[in-house]
This record gives C-alpha cells, sequence and structure tokens, in this order.
C-alpha cells in the first residue's frame, strides 16, 4: 500500500432543492435545500479501505454516489488519480468510468430482472467495446469464479430471481469488477444481507483487494463492521465530517462527542456488560434547518457559547487524526 | 385442406400452454378463459367462407325480418340476408380495426413515453400536457370527431382509435418508467457507463413490458366497442361488407318494431369479443402482479 | 406436592404452515417454551427462522395463507387459539401487545396520534371517554420520552425514533402482561436504537411486564434479554439463559452466529462466516435442518431431526452431538 492518493475530494456540497407546492413558491422568496453534503473534504490512499460512517442522513451514501459521478455535486471538485474529473462529459465520462465502480447496498434492486446474470455481468464489456463472443463469456466465467460462484457456468443462465441475497451480491460485485477498475464505492453492501453470511462477503472484497489492486470507498452505518474491515474511518453527521483518522484512532481514542455516544451505542454482544449508553439529547436536526455554529451543539453535552456560534473547522490533533470539536482543541 | 393441419399444428401447441395456465390458479383460468374465446372468435372470421351455410351478402335468401327458425337459426334481417351467416362473417372489420389500432397505438405511444419519462424537463411537462388533454375528452367523441375529419374506411377508423387511446400506454408506460429509473439496477447501469439509449431498450424497456402488454389488450376490448360505436353512428365501412357494427346500427331501428334478433346476436359477439380480450388483460395484470404477496 | 408456579406464557409444540401456489412452507415447527412476568425474551433467528411467524402466532395473527397446524398457547392458563374471536380481539393490544418493525408503516397517516389513542383505549374499554384517553396518552408519552404536545402531529411530522416510541407507547396504553416487540430497531439508526431498548428496560422494571425481544441481531439479545431462543428453518436450535449461550454456545449454528459478528470491544478479530446459504423452505433437507451448513455432521444427521436434548438447567440443544445428555 503505497501513500499515492487515488482519491481527493476538495469541499464538495451536494444541496438537493425542496420542492415547494405553488403557492408557497409564490409567497415566499427563499429556497430551502436539503444540504446531503455540506463541504466534506478527504482522500483516499491506494489500496486502503477507508470508510465513511454515520447514521442515516449524514450524507454518507449520497458522497460516494458523488465520488463516482451518478449525481452531480453542488460544488467542490473530485480528482482522481489527480485528474480532476468533477466536470467530465460524455465520452471522456465514460471511459472514466471504467475505472470507478460502485457496489449498491440492495442486491434485490441492483441486478436487472429480465437479464441473465451471464447478460448482466458481460454487459459493461459491451459497453466499453473490449469483448464480444466468446471472448466474453470467458471472462464472464472467469470473473463468477473469482468471486466465489462455482461452477460458474450453472450461474450463466439463472436470472436474479432464483439467487439468494449474498449471491446476488456477489454477481452485483463481479459486474463491478469485470472492467478491472482501481477504485470501488461500496454502499453498505452487506447491510441486507443474513449476519452469519455477511463475513463472507467481506472477506471476499478483502481478498480481492490484495489480488486486483483495489481500493475502496466502504459505507456504513454499521461501525462493529467499520472496525472489522477500515484501515481508515470518517465519521459524518448532518453532511460534514466530523472525526476522521486510523482504525486504531478513532476506535481507541475517539474525540469528537458524537463519535463517542456512536460507539458506546453499539451492541455489543456479551451479556451484562456494565454500560451505560452515553446521554445524547434529542434528535437529528433536519439537514434543512441546520443549526448555527457547531451542527451537533443542540445535542451535545458540552456545548458551550462558541459552539453555538461558529462552526469548528477539522483540525489534526495528532498525526493523521483530525477532530471537528472545539473541546478536542483544547 | 391446408387450412385443418396448420389448425392440428397451432392446437397441439395451445393445449399445453393452456393447461399449464389453468395450473397458475384464478388468473390462468381468466387468461385461458379470455384466450380461447379470442381464438374461437378470430378463427370463426377466418373459417367463414367455410362456415356461413349462406352468402352473408345475398339478398333475399330468405324471407325478410323473419325471426329465428330451425331453418334460419338467427333469423333474418330486412333486406333477407342470414343473419347466422352475417354474424359468423360479421367480425372481420372490428377486428382489424382493432388489431391496427393497437399496432399504431404502440408504436407511437411507446416510443414518446419512453423518451419522455427518461428525459424529463421541459420535454416530459410538454407531451404530459397534451398527452392529459387528449385523455381528458371522452373517448368516443374525440373518436368520433377524428374520424369525421378523416372520414370513412378501416385504416381512417384505427386511427381515430388509436389517437384516443395513445395517452393510456403513455401514462402507464411514465409511471412504470419513473419508478424503474431510480431502482439500483439502473444506477449501476449508468455507474458502468451505458448510454441512454442502451439503458431505455436494455434496462427500462424489458421491466415495462409486462404493463404494455396489458394495456394493450384493454385496448383492444375498447378499440371493438369504439368502432362498433364509430359504425354506429355511419362512420364506419360501406354497407356491402357483412359487419356486426353495420348489424347494430339496423338492428337498432328494427327494434321498436319487435324484430331483436337483428341487434342481439352481433351486439352478443362484440360483447364476448371485448370480453375475451378483457379477461385476458386482467389475468395478465393479476399474473404479473399479484396481489397476494407471500 | 409442591405445585410448579404456573408460567405467564407457555407456548408448547406450536407449528404453523404457509400454503401457497408455489408449495407448502413449514414456518414454525415444535416450538415450545415458556415466559415468566417481567422476564426478557430474545428470539434470534435470520431468515427462514420462522421468528416473526412466532411472534404473530402469539396473538394468532398469522396472515393468510398462513396457518396455525397445531399445538397450544396458555396466557395465564387459557389457550390463546381457543379463544373465540371477540376474546381474541380484546387480547390483542389488552393483554398481549405487538410492536411492529416498521413504525412508517404501521401508524394511520391521515390519523393524528391522539386519535390512535383514543380509538385504541375506546375499543377495548368504551367507558372511557376521549378526554380521559387522551390524558392517559400523554402520561403515556412521558413515560415513554416525547413532548405531551407532539400528541396532536400526524405521524409524518415525527422522525423514526419517536414513531418508534409512539409505538411503544400504544402497547404500553393498556398495561398488557406481554409486549411482543418484533425487530423494533432495525429501520433506527443505532444511538436511537440504544435509546429505545433502554427505555424499553426501563419501562419493563417499572410497570413488570414480560418482553419478547424478536432479532436477527444476536447483539441486542446477548446485552439486553435473560434468555434466548435461537430459531433456524422454523425450529428452536438453542434454548439458554444469556450468559450461558455466550459461554457455552453449544448448537454449530449459534457457534457460527456469534463467530460471524463483529466484537466492537475486541482488537484483532477473526471472523469466519456460516457456509452456504439460507434454509430453502420449499425444498427442506432430511434430517437436521442445519446439516447443509454444519461442520460437524455426522450419518446420523443426514437421516434423523435431532430432538432437543438437555444439556444443563435450562439449556436445551437441538443437535446429535449433545445425544448423551437426557432428551428435554
Amino acid at each position: 500500500m503505497n501513500g499515492d492518493r487515488i482519491i481527493r475530494v476538495e469541499h464538495l456540497k451536494k444541496y438537493f432543492p425542496v420542492e415547494k407546492g405553488f403557492l408557497e413558491r409564490l409567497l415566499t422568496r427563499t429556497r430551502n435545500y436539503v444540504k446531503a453534503v455540506d463541504d466534506v473534504s478527504f482522500s483516499v490512499l491506494k489500496g486502503e479501505v477507508f470508510t465513511l460512517a454515520g447514521e442515516s442522513g449524514c450524507g454518507k451514501s449520497t458522497t460516494g454516489k458523488l465520488i463516482v459521478r451518478l449525481i452531480p455535486p453542488t460544488s467542490g471538485k473530485i480528482y482522481f488519480n489527480e485528474t480532476d474529473i468533477t466536470k467530465l462529459q460524455k465520452e471522456q465520462l465514460r471511459i472514466t468510468r471504467r475505472r470507478l465502480q460502485i457496489i449498491f447496498q440492495d442486491p434485490y434492486a441492483s441486478l436487472n430482472p429480465r437479464m441473465k446474470i451471464g447478460q448482466s455481468v458481460g454487459h459493461p464489456l459491451e459497453i466499453h467495446g473490449i469483448a464480444k463472443g466468446s471472448e466474453k463469456r470467458k471472462k464472464v466465467l472467469e470473473i463468477l469464479e473469482r468471486v466465489g460462484l462455482v461452477p460458474p457456468e450453472q450461474f450463466m443462465n439463472l436470472y436474479p430471481y432464483q439467487l439468494s441475497g449474498g449471491q446476488r451480491q456477489r454477481i452485483a460485485m463481479a459486474r463491478s469488477l469485470i472492467l478491472r477498475p482501481e477504485f470501488i464505492v461500496a454502499d453498505e453492501p452487506v447491510s441486507m444481507i443474513d449476519v452469519s453470511l455477511r463475513t463472507t462477503i467481506i472477506d471476499l472484497m478483502l481478498d480481492l483487494r490484495k489480488e486486483l489492486e483495489l481500493t475502496y470507498l466502504f459505507i456504513t452505518h454499521d461501525l462493529a463492521i467499520a472496525k472489522y474491515i477500515s484501515d481508515r474511518v470518517a465519521v459524518m453527521y448532518l453532511g460534514k465530517i466530523v472525526e476522521m483518522g486510523s482504525k486504531q484512532e478513532i476506535f481507541t481514542n475517539p474525540t469528537h462527542p458524537y463519535t463517542q455516544a456512536l460507539l458506546s451505542a453499539i451492541p455489543v454482544p456479551t451479556p451484562e456488560r456494565k454500560k451505560k449508553t452515553l446521554e445524547l439529547k434529542g434528535e437529528v436536526s433536519s439537514a434543512i434547518n441546520i443549526p448555527p455554529g457547531c451542527r451537533f451543539n443542540p445535542r451535545c453535552s458540552y456545548s458551550t457559547d462558541k459552539c453555538k456560534k461558529t462552526e469548528p473547522e477539522l483540525i489534526e490533533t495528532t498525526k493523521g487524526h483530525f477532530v471537528a470539536c472545539y473541546k478536542a482543541e483544547a | 385442406m391446408g387450412d385443418s393441419s396448420t389448425k392440428k399444428s397451432m392446437l397441439s401447441r395451445l393445449v399445453p400452454l393452456l393447461t399449464s395456465l389453468a395450473r397458475r390458479g384464478l388468473a390462468g383460468w381468466f387468461i385461458a378463459i379470455g384466450l380461447i374465446m379470442v381464438i374461437a372468435i378470430v378463427a370463426m372470421t377466418l373459417l367463414a367462407p367455410w362456415l356461413s351455410p349462406h352468402n352473408p351478402s345475398a339478398i333475399e335468401t330468405g324471407p325478410p325480418l323473419s325471426p329465428p327458425s330451425s331453418q334460419f337459426p338467427l333469423g333474418t334481417n330486412k333486406m333477407g340476408q342470414d343473419m347466422l351467416s352475417r354474424v359468423i362473417s360479421g367480425g372481420g372489420i372490428m377486428i382489424q380495426v382493432a388489431l391496427l389500432s393497437v399496432v399504431i397505438c404502440m408504436a407511437g405511444g411507446v416510443p414518446i413515453g419512453l423518451l419522455s419519462s427518461y428525459s424529463g424537463g421541459t420535454l416530459d411537462r410538454i407531451l404530459c400536457l397534451i398527452m392529459d388533454s387528449i385523455y381528458a375528452f371522452p373517448g368516443l367523441v374525440l373518436a368520433i370527431a377524428i374520424a369525421l375529419m378523416l372520414g370513412r374506411g378501416v385504416v381512417n377508423m384505427a386511427l381515430s382509435i388509436a389517437v384516443v387511446y395513445v395517452p393510456s400506454y403513455f401514462r402507464v408506460i411514465r409511471s412504470q418508467v419513473l419508478s424503474i429509473k431510480e431502482m439500483a439496477y439502473v444506477e449501476a447501469a449508468t455507474a458502468t457507463g451505458a448510454k441512454g439509449h442502451t439503458i431505455l431498450s436494455r434496462y427500462i424497456l424489458p421491466n415495462v413490458i409486462p404493463s404494455i402488454v396489458v394495456v394493450a389488450t384493454v385496448n383492444f376490448a375498447d378499440a371493438i366497442l369504439t368502432a362498433a360505436g364509430l359504425t354506429f353512428i355511419g362512420l364506419g365501412v360501406s354497407v356491402d361488407i357483412p359487419d356486426w357494427g353495420y348489424d347494430l346500427t339496423v338492428g337498432r331501428g328494427l327494434l321498436t318494431t319487435g324484430v331483436w334478433w337483428v341487434i342481439a346476436f352481433p351486439g352478443i359477439m362484440v360483447v364476448l369479443l371485448a370480453l375475451g380480450f378483457t379477461l385476458m388483460g386482467e389475468g395478465l395484470s393479476e399474473l404479473w402482479n399479484p396481489r397476494l404477496e407471500q | 406436592m409442591i405445585q410448579k408456579p404456573q408460567h405467564l406464557l407457555t407456548v408448547e409444540g406450536l407449528t404453523a404452515e404457509y400454503c401457497a401456489q408455489r408449495g407448502r412452507i413449514i414456518a414454525v415447527e415444535d416450538v415450545s417454551f415458556s415466559l415468566d412476568k417481567g422476564e426478557t425474551l430474545g428470539v434470534v433467528g435470520e431468515s427462514g427462522s420462522g421468528k416473526s411467524t412466532l411472534g404473530l402466532s402469539l396473538i394468532h395473527l398469522v396472515p393468510y395463507p398462513g396457518r396455525i397446524v397445531k399445538g397450544t398457547i396458555l396466557l395465564e392458563g387459557q389457550n390463546v387459539l381457543k379463544l373465540g374471536k371477540e376474546k381474541t380481539r380484546d387480547l390483542r393490544g389488552r393483554r398481549i401487545s405487538y410492536v411492529f418493525q416498521d413504525p412508517m408503516t404501521s401508524l394511520n397517516p391521515v390519523e393524528r396520534i391522539k386519535d390512535h389513542f383514543v380509538e385504541l383505549i375506546r375499543t377495548h374499554e368504551p367507558k372511557v371517554t376521549k378526554a380521559d384517553a387522551i390524558t392517559r396518552a400523554r402520561k403515556l408519552f412521558k413515560d415513554v420520552g416525547i413532548q405531551p404536545e407532539r400528541i396532536d402531529d400526524y405521524p409524518h411530522q415525527l422522525s423514526g425514533g419517536m414513531r418508534q416510541r409512539v409505538m411503544i407507547a400504544l402497547a404500553l396504553a393498556l398495561d398488557p402482561s406481554i409486549v411482543i416487540a418484533d425487530e423494533p430497531t432495525t429501520a433506527l439508526d443505532v444511538i436511537v436504537q440504544a435509546k429505545i431498548l433502554d427505555l424499553l428496560k426501563s419501562l419493563q422494571n417499572r410497570y413488570g411486564m414480560a418482553l419478547m425481544l424478536i432479532t436477527h441481531d444476536l447483539s441486542i439479545v446477548l446485552e439486553r434479554s435473560d434468555k434466548i431462543i435461537v430459531m433456524y428453518a422454523g425450529r428452536i436450535v438453542e434454548q439458554a439463559p444469556s450468559s450461558t449461550l455466550y459461554t457455552h454456545t453449544q448448537h454449530p449454528y449459534s457457534q457460527g452466529l456469534l463467530k460471524s459478528i463483529p466484537n466492537i470491544e475486541l482488537e484483532e478479530q477473526k471472523l469466519t462466516a456460516i457456509g452456504g446459504s439460507p434454509p430453502d423452505l420449499l425444498h427442506p433437507p432430511i434430517g437436521c435442518q442445519f446439516w447443509p451448513r454444519c461442520q460437524y455432521i455426522m450419518e446420523i444427521c443426514k437421516i434423523k431431526e435431532p430432538p432437543l436434548f438437555k444439556t444443563g438447567i435450562d439449556h436445551l440443544v437441538r443437535c446429535h452431538l449433545y445425544a448423551g445428555e437426557t432428551s428435554g
């Protein structure tokens, strides 16, 4: 794993306009936005597993989709191998897509129900004119075997409905991998799979990382899985990164109050643990009306006046460990 | 005879199809019964030259306006034509019109629906407006207006019905496409670099086809009834070809004099044909979108 | 002779199946267990385990085309399955209440929250006035930690966590003896999840009701229940007090499950998955249902389904590996 930055994201923002009724639009001037991603910057190093962790609505999935250019950013820049891919269009974008792929959360929705497995997995090869006919078939069989679907011939002519969730997820992976991408965004790839089967998929991802020299952006709400798979973790809250660092740092030395609360809330499979869930007031604010100052302050037990006025920057406290919190700076 | 051997081979393929349908529960029965009805009527019409006992157009085959008897099981009309022969041969125009209108409708409505909903934006808004306006019109009135403009004839009838029905395809396709567009497998296709037309043709269209088929069957049924209606008010085809619609018109006038058989039997045939298509549509709809999910 | 104290709930030999076009699925097979006042029972299982069907059976609400084939469910000595329509309706919400999985779709979107309570309370206790019902609701809101003013809101105005609290408040409104929570936290974020589970615990301490937690999350039941039932393909494969299940996991499936969940408190963890696929309920294997995925199979596993063997006080395992013990 070398230190090259394969992905660099700078001040990325994605605001979704809120649809208003006709009358409301007439009577009010202001436009409301859901600030799904609100100024996010980070880098992913080649060969690592970088995790974006957080609860639902924090913007992690949106960030993932922004990076693979599924949705256009409102502002900010995305660099792939130091090339600016933010504004690429049409043909150039298509070529870039070969190297940036995404795996989705829902194995039941990510495969075309009317395409046979062989067709689904082989289609990317057709799209980019890489292989046809028997050559294509060979590559499809190869990749199916690689993801653990053996014997591969058996799966070629099946339809998705004939397979289980775990198998479908492997096929989705095969489809992403057949183009030999360099970077893969995995958006909650195991949250809809049976618990006892999750590690097979995760271990597969880790094996493939070594074999095919991949880099992953792993998106999850499950910090326990994040701990198992990640090299580095960034915790997101309401569209911003609040803490970022190596796995070691984040899990043994969580500094941001939100991270601490998050970690204390995770169920641990040991009976009668004398653990107290850290008190967190209220609920997550709406992403339309983000509170002024630090967006976490309404729920924070350590909130001060400064916290309510100005938003803290993401600052490096120890080497490689970044926190956006005034308490941590002290 | 060539016809009976082709009939035999069609039947041999039909029987296993019907048995597999019957095993699919109530939906399957609907489709099976509907299918049988439609095939029977179409076959009857195709075989009319051999099946009808008399020449349906020959006047004074029997005494005019005679009620159903052993000689003329369905009676005779004002010109002494045998009603049984007319009923057997009279479906031709209707079926042609219905078929043609469905084909025109699909050829027009499907691509428009796909393109509009997939591209979105202003094009979609404008087309929606146009389609909703057409849809808001009572179908028969609009068909009459268009038929009046275009004149008589099978093609013109088909066209007027088609125009009325395009919005139905448009709406159904649009709602389907809008939901499919958001599905992960379409996003995945975009992420692998597929172009718009590829996504439409290989990812969206195949998933929309079940709905199209269902609309088509209802389209058929509606077209038959509209064709009958158009002929009823005199916008159909010329009088020398036997036609249920024409007989319906004439028969209505005769009702007041107690002559019920001229309108009744063609009427029943129209209903049966429309019903056959409707049953198929209902059955297919139930089969593909079952109401009882496990 | 000392009379054994009667349990609050005794389930004996419960079997339920679904008959659909594709075939017959046995969702729950020969399930027996008991539940006492103030106890928390965790029912854990993955897809095809039958845990949800089990929960619904307890209030006799298995949806068509499913049906309960045999067994008894004794609530305070009365067989739930033999009650008439009226009494069954009375049971639901009042003696046993059910918190459904998805708070989004379980509340009526066109009714205000207060109306949900009024309807519920007055259906079971017609003499209560609307005003009294609302007062009771406000008190429950305090108990579950929602501001009482929210009672006038519509469901869509509340967040997921709040809706789940409303569901819990509704479940408690009539002071039931048992609350069944079916995946109460799956649709929620982890912090809200922890709060909801804490809430259920404190309410239990206050009101003394029994709680049945149905979930796929083994961590939750290990952390929070007194005893646990592990289900696989409709059967109970292991049943034990939580601490015993953690320290003496016996059934290969339970072991596999425990080894596959990441424990955030452990440093370097080697996780292993259970090979194979979830059970195919349409074509179940002969013998033990788990044998296609088991590391320890013996010949007998493919032929005869193991009964539940008693391996300790309150510890039952359905596995031929423990055939030496007394059969329970």
